[in-house]
């Protein structure tokens, strides 16, 4: 006689395997998720969790192993199979359409919904019961990025989901944002409905989590309950060895300002982008600076600006005493500035050109690779050479493709291209965003070292994690206006997430929403 | 009066193969895709309609192969940028170049040769009405078929849910594939519709407007057209307003040249369309609303589909 | 079913192993159509391909044909890697045959020296003219370049009308609509006795060199390349692009002018209504077929000439429609564009669902 068998966890994956050319994202996974359990799934970027989301909401399919989806064993074969079992997914870049409105977005999620009318209705309902307050009418380029979110997770909760994954779900959010955010999963946990949890940030997952699963290479390497663990074991789990913390110097001297941006105002050029509005600060030598703040909030603006992509008046940006705010970018590197963009592939580096060439790309002048305007190639490749020993990047040499580096090796070719030619001022936007643990550490060494040695460092980033680490003072950048700055270490992390969301904390209810409105957006549908 | 009706009559027939085209490349690059070939299509269209009228002496049955042919000039330009993710812009260019080769061969035997012109259909009791008669109601079913045509795609887009997906596929692709709609066949309908368009567009030149065939007798009609959606801002109803200018354009220009209005080459006055559509494309390109910040966001942009 | 797979890294083999493929592929495509056609393939095929090249002067013709495509090819080239789409090459040419001859007719009768040069430089300052009319609004206003060169084009080949109806018709001419013909002075010497090679083709060699050089070994060569592949990259180096739009719409328009200007002082020697039977376009698919490399133009220009030659004797010889060289051209560009796949992608058969993008996480 079998024992009463407790009921069969909600979804149950044994032996998932998937592989990419020359990769195994997934290696034997085991996962199994109950009714009601806020479950954590925990790894750095490229741990496989991103993979393995993906095969549970049937964006890819396993080359093997067995889903079980309440006790029986299921094939999901696309994102609609996925969402006909009861998974919905909310992801950490939203698949939203920034033309469309509210109530478009979700009746796109939704099948055969024939009456957008009621839809619209429902929204409203289902947002204003678990305190995601949202509009249907507006269009989503109006919304900010918590707005956003709303979008997608009430889509999920329109169709009664009996599984929501939540893809990395804080990391566009300020810290209010969060906490309202987790008082709106405990809700739906309490409900029945189970929660995959994808994240890498330990404090989140031991306030919210029942269990979790840590993944690293593709493997699951524990099963454990983050209530017991401490974050320094999950994280010794997670990252598998340890890495040196970055030293950060004690004190450092206040010296005179190397970059001075002032009253900056800038127009976007983009159809949904925002303006600057009289921004204003200055970086010491030896100093870093930061600045933090949700995306969207001007930084690709500020970022375009400050590089001289986009020039602008000329007492804006003075650099060592240089009025170069009319400068294009070469002849700001000229005056020593160096600018490590976000985006690696198209923007720092090119994919399809080899390294020597994208060193070439912005040392042709400070590295004197040219001769009356003809490439020095054998310069060009020394140069490369000295990039990739001196900053340990990973690559068969000066000859390799860039598209053939993983991102942290080809971040820190970039980041070692524009420290090698010796700036004065120096501008990182999120400099270890997508790269692995040993290469952001390699990477935050190497901006410490850069301002122990004078240089004014500003780094720009949404991870208030890596500007807590590296900083002397930071501000926060909120709809296009800088704050005033802090002193990292003397501002609080609610001083500083009330600066995020703009100085004034979320609405309490539901904007009231016009019926009269509703139905005229639901006619012009 | 008769005149100015007879005048403003002849703008709108005028505007039709415009009209025809820039329908079918709107509802293309609504969908995300921007075909450039639709002279090539317009061309192909505009051969066969005349071959195939002329050879079973039915009108109709020539207009429905026109469509089929700009159809099958925009499969070849679907697998080649949809499925074998060739460039847009270098497949849209070589697709004209082997329109105007196909049907300049297809029509070698036919040049010279008379076709009866499309007859007019009257509408009962409205074409008796005194200036809309004659201004509305007195065409041919292809004049019609393209008022109609815009009129729908405008509801279609705006008001049916696969319009909605339509404009959603456009809009963001990663995110429409991410909610389980087929961008792939999504865009390759939406490409063959503008074949299916432009093909009219064309027969409606060779058995309509002026029944015979002439080599590259489209006269960069359609590259007209691409400049068209951009100037309506992707929006049917203005793609309405923009044939009818250009159709103005063209009847005012022949109107002035008939009565020899002015003491320019007559060369001169048939400038007139191609450098309206230049000043056109300016205007639109600077003032307040910047045309092309509407468009839709992975216009041109290919996609591979995961999975 | 067959799936396509990103390479890591653009196959360099493949990518000069695709255009002689898409040359056997457009054979072979044209015997069905020749068969299709009711002409015996293999006969056609020998009229179009081989008789032509089987006598010296068919092959000075090759070269007269092969001299206006790769110098406009080569120009082109430049702005389609630097993703300039000048496609209004046709108006270019027609634009500097009118200025560089008007040059020419205004020494009509007289002798110099200095005639052809100075022909030759109208010619090219009136490509550049035509061309800077899309450079300037593209590169102020953001206008659409492929629609304003092309709109041009029309508007050139109209101009060239209403100049030949009016005046620039001989005097001596009966009505005809032909200018004079050139003095000696104002034509260009034939290289060889007996055929139609002129002094252009050796000109037209050394401005492909010129342009190799600067492509392949200068930082210029190298902006145009990170200016095509990668726009934000180019503004991180500080490359301008409103600079390169300038100055590859008046490398195209120039070479197109000059190109233009050849055809009136060598092998026609007047200016006549139809100057280029669409040499201007034809171009854009040497330009592709040559991967954008000026001297695969050369390679590509001489093939796509064949394709002229070849038409033209396959109307007298087996009696088939001109036109016919067209639906070759068109033919060649797209199975090059459908054989290009290969280059980034791999084709895998039949395994069951590859996953074709990195993890997401994965940037």
């Amino acid at each position: 006689m079998a024992p009463p068998a407790a009921p069969a966890p909600r979804l149950a994956l044994t032996g998932i395997r998937k592989a990419y050319p020359g990769v195994l994202a997934n290696d034997d996974v085991a996962l199994t998720v109950e009714e009601g359990e806020i479950h954590a799934l925990l790894g750095e970027n490229g741990a496989g969790k991103s993979t393995l989301v993906k095969i549970i909401y049937g964006v890819l399919a396993p080359d093997e192993g067995e889903i079980r989806w309440a006790g029986r064993p299921v094939r999901i074969a696309s994102p609609n199979a996925a969402r006909q079992l009861g998974i919905g997914m909310v992801f950490q870049h939203f698949s939203l359409f920034e033309a469309l409105s509210v109530l478009e977005n979700v009746a796109l999620g939704m099948d055969g919904e024939k009456n957008w009318q009621a839809l619209a209705g429902r929204i409203v309902e289902v947002s204003r019961a678990y305190g995601l307050p949202l509009d249907p009418t507006r269009e989503v380029h109006e919304l900010s990025v918590g707005e956003r979110q709303r979008i997608e997770i009430v889509r999920c909760l329109l169709q009664a989901p009996k599984l929501l994954i939540m893809d990395e779900p804080t990391s566009v959010l300020t810290p209010q944002e969060v906490d309202r955010l987790f008082l709106t999963l405990r809700q739906l946990a309490s409900e029945g409905v189970s929660i995959l949890y994808i994240s890498h940030k330990l404090h989140e997952i031991k306030a919210l989590c029942d269990a979790a699963t840590i993944m690293r290479g593709g493997k699951v390497v524990a099963h454990c309950d983050p209530k017991v663990e401490t974050a320094r074991s999950m994280a010794t789990l997670m990252v598998g060895s340890n890495f040196a913390a970055p030293e950060k110097p004690a004190k450092r001297l206040k010296r005179a300002p190397r970059f001075q941006v002032n009253a900056l105002d800038l127009e976007s050029s983009e159809a949904f982008g925002t303006s600057l509005k009289e921004v204003s600060f200055e970086v010491r030598a030896g100093e870093i600076f930061g600045i933090a703040g949700v995306a969207g909030n001007g930084q690709t603006e500020l970022l375009a600006a400050l590089s001289g992509e986009r020039p602008v008046e000329a007492e804006a940006i003075i650099i060592d005493g240089n009025r170069a705010g009319a400068l294009g970018p070469r002849a700001r590197r000229g005056l020593g500035l160096a600018y490590i963009p976000e985006e690696r592939n198209g923007h720092a580096a090119i994919p399809d050109l080899t390294l020597a060439e994208n060193a070439l790309l912005s040392a042709f002048d400070r590295r004197a690779l040219l001769t009356n305007g003809v490439i020095r190639f054998a310069r060009a490749s020394a140069f490369a050479e000295e990039v990739i020993e001196r900053f340990s990047v990973k690559a068969t040499g000066p000859d390799a493709r860039a598209s053939s580096l993983s991102g942290g090796n080809l971040q820190k070719f970039v980041v070692g291209r524009e420290i090698l030619q010796a700036p004065n001022v120096l501008i990182a936007a999120q400099p270890t965003w997508g790269v692995d643990a040993g290469a952001a550490a390699a990477i935050h060494q190497a901006l410490l070292d850069l301002a122990t040695h004078g240089v004014a460092v500003l780094v720009v980033s949404q991870d208030l994690d890596e500007l807590l680490v590296l900083t002397d003072r930071m501000a926060v950048i909120n709809g296009g206006r800088l704050s005033r700055p802090l002193v990292t270490g003397e501002a609080t992390l609610e001083e500083i997430g009330l600066l995020m969301g703009g100085l004034h904390d979320l609405p309490d209810d539901i904007p009231a929403v016009e019926t009269a409105a509703v139905n005229q957006h639901v006619q012009a549908l | 009066m008769d005149g100015t009706v007879a005048l403003l009559a002849a703008v709108i027939v005028a505007s039709t193969p415009l009209l025809f085209a820039a329908i079918g490349e709107l509802v293309a690059e609504r969908s995300g895709v921007l075909n450039l070939g639709v002279e090539g299509m317009m061309l192909a269209g505009a051969v066969t309609g005349f071959a195939v009228t002329l050879t079973t002496g039915s009108h109709l049955v020539g207009i429905g192969s026109a469509a089929v042919a700009g159809a099958a000039m925009a499969l070849v330009f679907a697998v080649l940028t949809l499925s074998l993710m060739a460039n847009q812009v270098a497949t849209g260019l070589a697709l004209t170049i082997f329109g105007v080769g196909l049907s300049a061969l297809v029509g070698s035997s036919f040049v010279g040769t008379p076709l009866p012109r499309l007859p007019r259909l009257d509408i009962p009791g409205l074409s008796d009405l005194p200036v809309v008669g004659p201004l509305l109601f007195r065409h041919d079913v292809l004049v019609y078929g393209a008022v109609a045509l815009t009129l729908a795609v405008a509801w279609f887009l705006a008001k049916t849910r696969g319009g909605m997906i339509l404009r959603a596929v456009g809009e963001n692709h990663e995110a429409a594939h991410g909610l389980g709609y087929n961008v792939i066949h999504i865009r390759y309908l939406a490409v063959l519709f503008g074949g299916l368009c432009a093909g009219l567009g064309g027969a409606f030149l060779s058995i309509a407007y002026t029944p015979m065939w002439i080599e590259q007798m489209t006269a960069g009609r359609g590259w007209i057209a691409l400049a068209l959606v951009v100037f309506a801002a992707w929006r049917p109803l203005r793609v309405l307003v923009g044939a009818y200018l250009f159709g103005g354009v063209t009847i005012l220009q022949l109107h002035a040249q008939g009565l020899g209005l002015f003491a320019v080459p007559s060369q001169v006055m048939s400038m007139l369309p191609y450098i309206a559509t230049i000043i056109v494309l300016v205007v639109i390109s600077i003032g307040p609303w910047k045309a092309r910040l509407q468009a839709p966001a992975c216009l041109g942009r290919p996609f591979l589909p995961t999975n | 079913m067959v799936r396509l797979e990103p390479r890591a890294e653009i196959s360099p083999v493949m990518r000069w192993l695709t255009p002689p493929l898409a040359v056997i592929l457009t054979i072979i495509a044209g015997a069905i159509l020749f068969l299709a056609m009711g002409y015996d393939p293999a006969r056609s095929l020998r009229a179009f391909f081989i008789a032509p090249l089987s006598s010296a002067y068919g092959l000075a013709e090759l070269g007269v044909k092969a001299t206006p495509l790769i110098l406009i090819a080569t120009g082109l080239a430049v702005g389609f890697r630097a993703g300039v789409w000048n496609i209004g090459a046709e108006g270019q040419l027609t634009l500097g045959a009118l200025a560089g001859g008007y040059v020419g007719l205004l020494f009509w009768g007289q002798a110099g020296w200095f005639i052809l040069p100075l022909m030759m430089i109208a010619g090219v300052l009136g490509g550049m003219a035509w061309a800077a009319i899309p450079a300037f609004l593209k590169a102020k206003f953001d206008v659409n370049e492929i629609l304003v060169s092309l709109m041009l084009t029309y508007v050139g080949l109209l101009l060239l009308s209403a100049l030949i109806y009016g005046p620039l018709r001989s005097p001596e001419g009966f009505g005809f609509p032909e200018s004079r013909m050139f003095s000696p002075s104002a034509q260009l010497p034939n290289l060889i006795a007996g055929t139609r090679l002129h002094l252009g083709a050796v000109i037209t060699g050394v401005i492909v060199l010129i342009v190799w050089f600067l492509m392949s070994r200068t930082l210029f060569g190298f902006q145009v390349t990170v200016i095509g592949q990668a726009p934000a990259a180019a503004r991180f180096a500080g490359f301008s692009r409103s600079r390169m739009i300038w100055i590859s719409l008046m490398m195209g328009g120039g070479l197109s002018g000059l190109a233009g200007l050849f055809e009136v002082t060598g092998p026609i020697g007047q200016i006549v209504p139809t100057i280029s039977p669409g040499y201007g376009f034809t171009a854009i698919i040497v330009a592709f077929l040559g991967r954008l490399h000026p001297l695969g133009c050369v390679l590509a220009g001489l093939l796509v000439a064949l394709s002229y030659l070849g038409g033209e004797n396959a109307q007298i010889t087996v009696g088939m429609p001109q036109a016919v060289t067209g639906v070759f051209q068109g033919m060649l560009l797209f199975f090059l564009l459908a054989a290009d796949v290969l280059v980034r992608y791999r084709l895998r058969v039949g395994k069951p669902a590859p996953a074709l993008i990195p993890t997401r996480g994965g940037r």
